[in-house]
């Protein structure tokens, strides 16, 4: 009935790639709409243990290429490998199943649910019951909830949303309920986590919460993570590598400062005169 | 000084043996509970005895010596809380430090301690401390509760308190006595050492150390845990700051002597809900807690169905007939306790438990003035509430109102064992159980601050009522005279304004002048509302303020105001006889409020200096432009013309000599 001495962390599962391999490998991806083409022949990688960005002006192709990653979309031409083996099509839930989870740019919870049951919902891929068992709640099913309510727990605390364990999302504060996503991810204990603009609409005191959670989860459970942000200055300090994307084009790949300093970039950013 | 004694027949005159005594006897009840990952963890004396002495253990290998100073840093949690004890056990002196403080704040008190060890919180009090290493040499080992994001930081004198405790178990192991003779220093100590050193808020220059012997603080806090018959079977909430007086002797000081449960909240943001799971019996809050409390009761209620507003109204009325009346076992007729009990099991009983209030035995509230009407809402509703009047140099009881001898003006007689006096200047002064034994490193200080036969000075003006309560009227300093030779003290008279909920602001002033006059700024959610009630448009702050209906709704207060003054002795001569609404509000983007909001004086008086002759000058109205600066930093400038009023004088009250003393 003791507290525990330390807190347990989520650790992103051990999938046997020792960090700065290949986690993910993306190859010459193209992605087309009818006549449109959201994404031209795109090849990039993420590797185990980094925050890696993808950047670009509106309509780049960032979200379409998030879309691709996690299931949602799936490309005309290219491969994509993840954790050693080449993904054929698939929907969201392989995805999940396979270790990816991800906020989106408009948050998408339930808004009716409190916080908590947002996040336990997040577990539901790891329950193992079924329906039956859930519905009395007794015995093994119980004890699976309690296992799982646990490690919500520590997710709450980790992000420090304690207070409003029990409020209606709904009701929330923008930024709250962005942390609300973030925890309902973390909670599938992901091995690749996708953020599509983490800090959009927020001021700058949540940015900097949202950072600091964002390099804790990442340095502290060890998770890899993969987002797509507006605020450049974000992006440059949070991130170890840097892909930018203009009009579904890779145009730059690399450290934020190589990046940075990279003329297709600067053009892509503040335009050319023609 | 006893040297060897049994854990029962030993003087208690130190917490640690307290810590022993508890152990033996209420070895299995909950000493300490905190709400962590969602369930409320607790330990009972046994155990915590046990997470104490690993620690102190632990300390003791880090090298941490009788005498030396270690600062506690970080909100309410259990390892802290049991730092001071484990501290305490080996002789060294625990020293809380705020821990909201800026890094200037903190350095000098830090430095000022000689602190050698730091427990902190988290990653938050690291990184402040380590910011200003170079200015306080001396500190060699900094401690932490809860290692996120401290993983990749320098282990060079940095520990886990896990670790720390886990090395005094691993010697406890290693040696089978070391365990034994850690109890026989703790039966051992004496009680003339310190206890703890509590840095005062600092609002008038520096922070000054407090120091107070063992010996000191055990006894006042026996004394009052007495007074309100605190026993292990009480509980409370520990949600004030760690380095304020009042947290660590209403719940540290008091637990250990009476050996009841204190409970830490999960974070800052949940105290709330904290509270109504535990339901403490034993509450402190200052006054400004219960007026949010009442203020979100109001809204809820206003925003509640018709019968709720109905059922409501109807039993806050009754409530307020007979419910202070039933608190304190005075004659209340039958029809008045049925009422009374049918609104118990309606409305009270459930805003109770909702508040989380329901088990409460005895509140205190202190630390400013409470609005009469206030205060008989929670006391109505069957809530003990009390007031008392402290300071750190006393460590925290000065005055403590008694069961069923309350009112909201007074903050009570003499708490048990203090003497207390009124020196020939007005000021009150005390020498109590749990005196200071001195500022830390400032004995100058100390002597300036006692009176030549040992009674503490409070820099606070006050007298006794006819009943002998002492009322505080002012800080002594800035109580002045009318030229009638009548006491004029102005916060006294601007507290007494500002209980009207429509007034805001005060600005007293008299001090060399014939007679008393204020300037008062308009509550503009109460005025507004009162003006969307009654049809009356407005367009501005400035424009309601100069209303000739606002101006009569304020007089009424200005009347009543004074008729209250009027029945006080010592305050009749100093009635409002003019005052005017002010075109702006006092704000501290202008600098006319301190960033606590407290009312610049002087500041003030300067800028408006042709507003306060036209006051005494007898004009009926005056022209003036200010300067001022709006919420998005841009200035302009506001001209208007304001009326100046005059209001009704009472004659005095028959002046009783004060009764007590």
């Amino acid at each position: 009935m003791n507290s525990r001495a330390e807190p347990l962390i989520i650790v992103a599962p051990d999938d046997g790639i020792p960090a700065g391999d290949l986690l993910m490998d993306v190859k010459n991806v193209s992605l087309s709409f009818g006549g449109v083409k959201a994404i031209t022949d795109i090849s990039f990688n993420v590797r185990k243990g980094e925050i890696r960005a993808i950047i670009g002006p509106n309509g780049a192709g960032k979200t379409s290429m998030l879309n691709v990653i996690n299931g949602f979309y799936t490309p005309q031409k290219g491969t994509i490998v993840f954790r050693g083996e080449e993904r054929r099509a698939m929907k969201p839930h392989h995805a999940v199943r396979q270790g990816i989870a991800r906020t989106f740019q408009n948050v998408a919870l339930f808004k009716g649910m409190s916080t908590l049951d947002n996040i336990m919902a997040g577990r539901s891929v790891m329950m193992k019951r079924n329906l039956f068992w859930q519905m009395f709640w007794h015995g093994p099913a119980l004890r699976e909830e309690i296992e799982h309510r646990e490690k919500v727990e520590e997710i709450i605390d980790f992000l420090e949303i304690q207070h409003i364990r029990r409020t209606p999302v709904g009701k929330l504060p923008y930024g709250l309920q962005k942390r609300v996503e973030l925890g309902r991810a973390l909670a599938m204990e992901p091995s690749l986590l996708l953020l599509d603009e983490p800090m959009a609409g927020m001021n700058l005191e949540e940015k900097e919460d949202m950072s600091r959670f964002i390099i804790d989860v990442n340095r502290q459970r060890g998770t890899t993570i993969a987002l797509i942000e507006h605020d450049m200055g974000v992006v440059m300090d949070l991130s170890d590598r840097v892909v930018v994307l203009d009009y579904g084009k890779k145009i730059a790949d690399g450290t934020p400062d190589a990046v940075k300093s990279n003329q297709n970039v600067i053009d892509a950013y503040l335009g050319v005169a023609h | 000084m006893v040297a060897t004694v049994s854990a029962a027949d030993m003087v208690l005159d130190t917490f640690p043996k307290y810590l022993l005594r508890n152990a033996e006897r209420f070895g299995a009840r909950p000493a300490m509970r905190h709400k962590d990952y969602g369930i409320w963890q607790s330990w009972s004396w046994a155990e915590q005895l046990r997470e104490i002495r690993a620690f102190a253990l632990g300390l003791q290998a880090l090298g941490l010596k009788h005498g030396e100073r270690i600062a506690v840093i970080g909100a309410n949690r259990p390892r802290l809380y049991w730092t001071f004890a484990a501290a305490q056990s080996l002789g060294a002196v625990p020293v809380p430090v705020y821990a909201d403080a800026v890094a200037e704040e903190m350095a000098y008190v830090l430095d000022h301690a000689g602190v050698r060890f730091a427990v902190v919180q988290d990653q938050e009090q690291v990184d402040k401390i380590q910011s200003f290493a170079d200015k306080i040499p001396q500190l060699a080992e900094i401690i932490y509760d809860e290692p996120r994001g401290l993983r990749d930081y320098s282990p060079a004198g940095l520990h886990a308190f896990s670790t720390v405790q886990e090395k005094g178990e691993a010697l406890m192991k290693a040696d089978a006595g070391l365990a034994g003779r850690w109890e026989q220093t703790i039966r051992s100590a004496s009680g003339d050492d310190i206890s703890i050193m509590l840095y005062t808020s600092g609002t008038t220059g520096r922070s000054k150390g407090v120091m107070i012997k063992a010996i000191n603080a055990v006894n006042a806090a026996r004394d009052t845990a007495e007074f309100d018959r605190l026993s292990e079977r009480d509980s409370v909430l520990a949600y004030l700051p760690l380095a304020w007086v009042g947290d660590h002797y209403l719940n540290y000081a008091q637990g250990y002597t009476s050996g009841f449960c204190m409970c830490c909240p999960e974070s800052a943001e949940t105290v709330a809900q904290d509270l109504r799971e535990i339901g403490p019996t034993f509450y402190f809050a200052p006054p400004r807690i219960f007026e949010s409390l009442l203020t979100s009761v109001t809204i809820r209620m206003e925003d509640a169905g018709w019968l709720k507003r109905k059922l409501f109204s109807h039993y806050i009325g009754v409530a307020k007939k007979y419910g202070e009346a039933i608190l304190e076992n005075r004659p209340v007729p039958l029809s008045g306790r049925a009422s009374y009990a049918l609104g118990k099991f309606f409305i009270y009983g459930p805003l109770r438990n909702v508040l989380g209030l329901s088990n409460i035995r005895v509140a205190y509230t202190a630390g400013e003035a409470i609005g009469q009407d206030l205060f008989s809402f929670f006391r109505s509703l069957g809530i003990n509430l009390k007031q008392l009047y402290g300071q750190t140099e006393a460590f925290l009881y000065v005055t403590v109102q008694k069961d069923g001898q309350v009112r909201a003006d007074t903050v009570g007689p003499a708490a048990p064992n203090v003497d207390l006096r009124i020196s020939d200047a007005g000021e009150v002064q005390f020498r109590s159980p749990g005196m200071f034994s001195g500022y830390f490193k400032q004995d100058d200080t100390t002597a300036e601050t006692l009176t030549e036969d040992g009674y503490v000075k409070t820099g606070d003006a006050g007298f006794f009522d006819i009943d002998g309560q002492l009322k505080i009227i002012d800080r002594a300093k800035d109580v002045g005279k009318l030229t009638s030779g009548a006491l004029f003290a102005p916060k006294y008279i601007e507290n007494t304004l500002k209980f009207f909920p429509n007034i805001k602001e005060a600005v007293a002033f008299g001090h060399g002048q014939d007679f008393t006059a204020a300037f008062l700024n308009i509550d503009l959610q109460a005025v507004g509302n009162w003006a969307e009630r009654n049809n009356i448009a407005y367009a501005s702050y400035q424009e309601l303020a100069g209303h000739p209906q606002v101006y009569e709704i304020i007089a009424k207060h200005v009347d009543e105001t004074n008729l209250r003054l009027s029945q006080e002795p010592m305050m009749a001569g100093a009635q409002i006889k003019r005052f005017l609404v002010l075109h702006k509000e006092l704000d501290a983007d202008d600098g006319e409020l301190t960033r606590t909001l407290k009312v610049r004086r002087a500041f003030v008086s300067e800028r408006y200096a042709p507003l306060i002759a036209a006051l005494y000058d007898g004009s009926t109205e005056k022209f003036i432009e200010t300067d001022m600066t709006y919420e998005d930093g841009r200035k302009g400038i506001v001209r208007a013309t304001v009326r100046i009023m005059d209001a009704k004088v009472y004659p005095a009250v028959q002046p009783v000599r004060e009764a007590a003393e």
